[in-house]
């Protein structure tokens, strides 16, 4: 007779970002984690407390207030032939590495005609919602996936949490991985045995039939919030979580809006030549004939993020805010 | 500053006339490049290194072929120094498959793994990171490797340039810094861009052993790269050389040299490196009448070869257009 398995442990985003850095830094030796106040002040966020008495100062690396310093430094080690995982606070303070990012990471394969590829993992917080105001709570990762060479994910549940970085770290191309900093103190269930997840696909987080809500990150919540209030209402919601933002599962946005014939896309970030437009161009091209009703987008107010708490929420979408798009979806194209 | 010199040790002129064949070779190279560039057989931006050949030379006599270098997009002798052959490289500039970086980088962007020549950076500074950090994973793995990087003194305005010294510093890295001051960011002279135009002072604020030395005397070149490779090898951190140097040529090929008077460019071409030590080992007797011949005709010889088989090469097929963009494919 076997033990029953050990049943699902409550944990939070940071504990499961957290044990992904443990694991990875346990099992390939080539890893290791830099960037401000990683080690000692155990992160800015709290992700990599104690891995610095774990690990020693090697591994888990202070660096001075230098992103494109460090950044650059990541993808030198990487090309040669590190595994480095480069901690940046926030995706405002990415920008001072854009170029290491952009032009080194992110070129440097195709550049050296196939030569030299770039085994590094990003790691940045994301996303409003916590009254940081207008320099560290935007949402750029849809910027970064406007760049060709590398792979940008977005965890919005505790097992891609978990999982991403191990499959990331891995990968011999440069990796981003947006941790959107409102899901850090989410609590939720996690297999004990959770481990390393694909990530080349986006996901069906909860099945429906009349329209396709498509969002990632800290949107994710919010659009699995909205369909349960869209259920209310009679009316039945599935929920694509893209997971990797770059590049896009297209096969499965499209399977997805041709089984409901219609889509909402929601994103936190602005709606001006975005990620949302992406998605939205894409299913156009893909699967207009199966569409019953425009496309509509649920997204961040064109603002700098404002401190005042009703006011960033304000510029936030919230769960009535895309019950609401998803109604008149329905409702106007019925 | 001068251009007397100590007199150079026997050792030393005897390694002189490879250094001279060296320093010839990328002069040769590249004046064949100007003329293929008017053909219009080469394109876009080039950047020629006429002028500045003791600096390559020099430096890269001083690295073990383990070592990396990371260079600017003025970086045909520096490849050529650091082992990569004239073919791989003209073929690079003919936009080729042959190329050393398959016709994707062009004259700006030379690459090669094998021999760890990590570019050709176009973005000034840009490669100073990359070079902290290839360093670091030398020294993360006990390697004693030690990584040159190569700059103009136009990148030490930029912020890469000072991050990039403090993370060496701090970690104590094996990197060697060598400044190729040709007194001109393009066209904005040192004194209209720097604050504190003492370059050795300015990176010595970062607790990095720094110098300067002649940039036009090859053996100066090598004696103080030498220097500065044995200290980070030894586990003695970062150093940084100034090399006082000066380009012949103008910036690019699109460059009508406003910033600059003919005088001047006439006076330090007074000072060639390659008439320099020319003269250095006629006069030592390290040079026989005759020697310089042949070595121009090897060159010459070696240069048409590369230039047949740039135009013998083959073009990258238009289906391959985005393999290289990421090694592994989504499933």
């Amino acid at each position: 007779m076997t033990a029953p398995a050990p049943g699902p442990t409550t944990t939070t985003f940071r504990q499961a970002y957290r044990e992904a850095l443990r694991d990875a830094l346990r099992r390939d030796e080539l890893a290791f984690l830099m960037g401000e106040d990683v080690g000692m002040y155990g992160g800015c966020f709290g992700v990599s407390t104690g891995l610095l008495e774990e690990f020693g100062p090697e591994r888990v690396r202070d660096t001075p207030l230098s992103e494109a310093g460090f950044v650059g430094a990541g993808i030198g080690a990487a090309l040669n032939g590190m595994h480095p995982i480069v901690e940046v606070m926030t995706v405002n303070f990415s920008l001072l590495a854009l170029d290491q990012i952009m032009n080194n990471a992110a070129s440097m394969l195709h550049m050296s005609g196939g030569q030299f590829n770039v085994p590094l993992v990003i790691r940045m917080t994301t996303g409003a919602g916590r009254q940081l105001a207008a320099q560290h709570s935007h949402s750029l990762e849809g910027w970064f996936g406007h760049i060709p060479g590398i792979r940008v994910l977005a965890p919005g549940t505790l097992e891609d949490a978990r999982g991403m970085l191990w499959t990331a770290l891995q990968d011999p191309d440069p990796v981003l991985i947006f941790e959107n900093g409102r899901l850090y103190g989410t609590e939720g269930e996690l297999a004990p045995d959770a481990g390393p997840v694909e990530i080349d696909h986006a996901a069906v987080r909860r099945a429906g039939t009349d329209l396709t809500l498509i969002t990632y990150g800290g949107s994710l919540p919010r659009a699995l919030e909205a369909a349960e209030l869209l259920l209310a209402d009679g009316i039945s919601a599935e929920v694509v979580d893209l997971r990797t933002l770059r590049p896009l599962d297209t096969t499965t946005i499209l399977a997805s809006v041709s089984r409901t014939h219609r889509a909402v896309v929601v994103d936190e970030a602005w709606r001006t030549g975005s990620l949302s437009a992406e998605v939205s161009a894409r299913i156009m091209e893909g699967a207009f004939y199966e569409l019953d009703a425009p496309v509509a987008r649920v997204c961040g107010a064109e603002v700098p993020i404002p401190y005042a708490q009703h006011l960033e929420q304000a510029a936030l979408p919230q769960p009535e805010d895309i019950a609401l798009a998803a109604r008149e979806l329905v409702q106007d194209h019925g | 500053m001068t251009s007397t010199s100590p007199v150079p040790a026997a050792p030393d002129l005897a390694e002189g006339r490879r250094l001279l064949h060296e320093m010839l070779r990328l002069r040769r190279f590249e004046e064949r490049c100007v003329e293929l560039y008017s053909a219009a057989r080469i394109r876009g931006f080039m950047h020629l290194y006429i002028g500045e050949e003791a600096v390559a030379v020099g430096a890269m006599a001083s690295l073990r072929a383990d070592d990396a270098a990371v260079t600017t997009y003025r970086e045909h002798g520096h490849a050529l120094a650091k082992g990569l052959s004239a073919r791989s490289i003209m073929a690079e500039m003919f936009g080729r498959v042959e190329g050393c970086s398959r016709g994707h980088g062009g004259s700006m962007h030379l690459f090669d793994a094998e021999r760890r020549f990590y570019g050709g950076n176009a973005i000034v500074a840009g490669g100073l990171p990359l070079a902290v950090g290839l360093a670091l994973g030398d020294k993360l793995r006990g390697l004693d490797r030690v990584t040159a990087c190569y700059f103009g003194e136009g990148a030490m305005a930029e912020g890469a340039f000072h991050e990039s010294m403090n993370l060496a510093a701090l970690w104590s890295l094996p990197v060697v810094f060598l400044c190729e001051n040709n007194l001109y960011a393009m066209g904005t002279a040192l004194t209209r861009s720097e604050s504190q135009t003492d370059l050795a002072l300015k990176a010595a604020a970062y607790e990095v052993t720094s110098w300067a030395v002649d940039g036009m005397d090859v053996l100066a070149c090598r004696a103080a790269s030498r220097r500065a490779v044995d200290i980070a090898r030894a586990g003695g951190g970062p150093c940084f050389v100034e090399y006082r140097t000066y380009r012949f040529r103008a910036h690019s090929m699109y460059d009508p040299e406003l910033y600059r008077s003919k005088e001047e460019v006439e006076r330090w071409k007074q000072r060639d490196p390659i008439d320099a030590l020319d003269r250095r080992l006629t006069e030592a007797g390290y040079l026989a009448d005759g020697e310089r011949a042949q070595m121009e005709t090897e060159i010459a010889g070696e240069i048409d070869d590369a230039v047949a088989y740039a135009e013998e090469g083959t073009q990258e097929p238009v289906e391959d257009l985005t393999r290289y963009v990421l090694r592994r494919a989504s499933s």
